[in-house]
């Protein structure tokens, strides 16, 4: 059981130009909470911040003010402490043709997350142990030897679910895992991450801007629009009753057969 | 000279035939078959030659002899056989030029790859070095270098021909990496955990080895041109032979206006032929890294075909 909290994170850039410079708000005043065996969905815009959130909480980027607590512990920022965070939230990029080094094997890039946090050490270990996830992603134990060139987007993807789950995570952030995914293949993807999901009772962050996807496979429904968390709630609540008018454009955007029926 | 020609021409008819075969599949690699084939022969001659052939300093009666009676390649004013010389003076040369395309690259590759993965002040005080070393001019201070130090050795002409010449290379690395970096594979192996130090060598490294590799063949080429001009004003390594450091013994030697021929054609040519070599391979690895160029003469090619069928003949063989 683990919680990850935001605690009034604002992230700004420096922009340059001019003569001081601007500060661009790509984060304004976050404060969210995901937990174990949760599905929640981060909602918003092109531009709206929602990598910004995804890029703090894999602290590839330092917030400017505001803490992100692990279990109610700040998280470290180096070392062992740095390395444990790692171990306990994963993350899901969104272009599985630029997460995968070209040069690598698909074996290479489940082998590392293995050997860094110590869940296999010798190489028939790794072995086995990157064979068992290539499994449970639906992928043949075989392509541990192929490059990543030689497969179609969906299987990148889940060679990257694969990578992302090595370390054992609690918390997942899949940051737009089926927006460069052909539609017929999202399906896949999504179920499989649920299934995950269920099975580790994993706490998933789920950055997306599709309304429909983020309701079917979450529990709550966060709604960010410029830089702001302007909504949240449990998913149905924020769909069918929505308060802010940014949510109500998303909401009256999204296809609707139903309505269309009734017309 | 016909030795010359002996040296290089089983590299010759070598592409001719794979041309024929594989021109349709892979058509680079006649030009990659050429270059190395070359660039191959000159090498082997330049480690093989010094063994095989004798003394390049002893000194006989036959003086400044055409090719012939035994002397290959003629003797020099004092005797000396040119052919021993060339041997010894091709073995000096690909020592430079292999010593200064060594350390350029590992210094660009320091400056360039670490400071823009780095970012930062570290980016700033790594390109500010690069830029003050870019703009100083190479062979001059080459020249005062190599005149204040009394005792020039191989390894510090290597030296200063690598301290000039690292420079270009450290701006397209940086360059090259400011874009891979920013690449969410190298953001995924930080989530994973990586050292930076690993991120560097194993995740982004092997994808910046086709522009090393071409910047290496490209440093070789000027350090091997930069120390000809060097021995050829007498600033060379004191007691080395090298293609540079014949023809300066040429000149001095009145070669050219006795007519000599043999003495200074056959590093020029080697000097010539080798830089070529070397920049056939180097278009070649281009045409790998960016293979718009690779298509864009393979479609000018058909082109030709298609106009004048006979002209394609002379262009495929001449190239």
């Amino acid at each position: 059981m683990s919680t990850l909290e935001f605690h009034n994170v604002v992230k700004e850039y420096r922009l340059r130009g001019g003569w001081h410079g601007r500060a661009l708000k790509a984060v304004k005043n976050a404060s969210f909470t995901v937990e174990s065996g949760k599905t929640v969905a981060l909602v918003g815009q092109s531009g709206s911040g929602k990598s910004t959130i995804a890029k703090l909480l894999m602290q590839l980027e330092r917030p400017t003010s505001g803490s992100i607590m692990l279990d109610g512990v700040p998280v470290q920022r180096r070392g062992a402490g740095l390395r444990q965070y790692r171990r306990d939230v994963q993350m899901v990029f969104q272009d599985p043709f630029a997460s995968l080094n070209p040069f690598h094997t698909v074996g290479h890039h489940l082998a590392r997350p293995l050997k860094l946090h110590g869940k296999a050490k010798t190489p028939d270990e790794v072995d086995a142990a990157v064979a068992e996830l290539l499994t449970r992603v639906s992928l043949d134990p075989e392509a541990a030897h192929k490059h990543p060139h030689e497969m179609s987007g969906g299987q990148r993807q889940r060679v990257a679910i694969a990578r992302a789950l090595a370390p054992e995570p609690k918390i997942l952030v899949a940051d737009e895992p089926v927006s460069m995914l052909d539609v017929s293949i999202r399906l896949g993807v999504l179920n499989l991450l649920a299934d995950l999901q269920r099975e580790k009772n994993l706490g998933v962050l789920y950055i997306t801007h599709d309304l429909a996807t983020a309701r079917h496979f979450s529990d709550e429904i966060m709604v960010m629009y410029q830089g702001e968390i302007v909504e949240a709630g449990p998913s149905d609540e924020v769909i069918l009753n929505p308060q802010h008018p940014y949510t109500q454009l998303l909401a009256e955007a999204a296809p609707n057969p139903e309505k269309r029926l009734a017309q | 000279m016909e030795t010359t020609l002996e040296v290089i021409s089983p590299a010759a008819p070598a592409p001719a035939p794979v041309t024929a075969k594989k021109v349709r599949r892979r058509p680079r690699s006649a030009k990659l078959v050429a270059g190395l084939a070359i660039a191959g022969a000159i090498t082997l001659f330049g480690l093989v030659g010094p063994w095989v052939l004798g003394d390049p300093n002893a000194i006989s009666n036959d003086t400044l002899a055409a090719p012939g009676n035994g002397m290959w390649l003629g003797t020099t004013q004092t005797g000396q056989d040119v052919l021993a010389q060339l041997a010894y003076a091709t073995r000096g040369s690909l020592i430079i030029g292999v010593l200064v395309g060594l350390m350029a690259i590992v210094a660009s590759a320091f400056f360039g790859i670490v400071g823009a993965y780095i970012g930062g002040w570290v980016d700033e005080g790594f390109s500010l070095i690069t830029n003050v070393m870019l703009v100083i001019p190479g062979l001059p201070l080459v020249i005062v270098i190599s005149s204040y130090v009394p005792d020039k050795g191989l390894l510090l002409i290597a030296g200063v021909l690598a301290l000039t010449s690292w420079a270009g290379g450290a701006r397209v690395l940086r360059a090259v990496t400011l874009s891979l970096r920013n690449r969410d594979y190298v953001a995924a192996s930080r989530v994973s955990g990586e050292k930076t130090w690993r991120i560097l060598l194993i995740e982004i490294l092997p994808n910046l080895m086709p522009v090393l590799a071409s910047q290496m063949v490209f440093a070789v080429i000027f350090a091997i041109l930069g120390e000809a001009g060097l021995a050829f004003i007498g600033l060379g390594a004191s007691g080395t032979w090298t293609w540079g450091s014949m023809l300066f013994y040429a000149q001095n030697g009145l070669a050219l206006r006795l007519g000599a021929w043999w003495w200074f054609v056959p590093p020029g040519l080697l000097i010539a032929v080798f830089g070529a070599a070397l920049s056939l391979i180097n278009f070649s690895i281009d045409e790998i890294i960016n293979p718009k160029l690779r298509d864009q003469t393979l479609a000018t090619r058909k082109r030709w075909a298609k106009n004048a069928p006979k002209v394609t003949v002379t262009t495929g063989t001449g190239r």
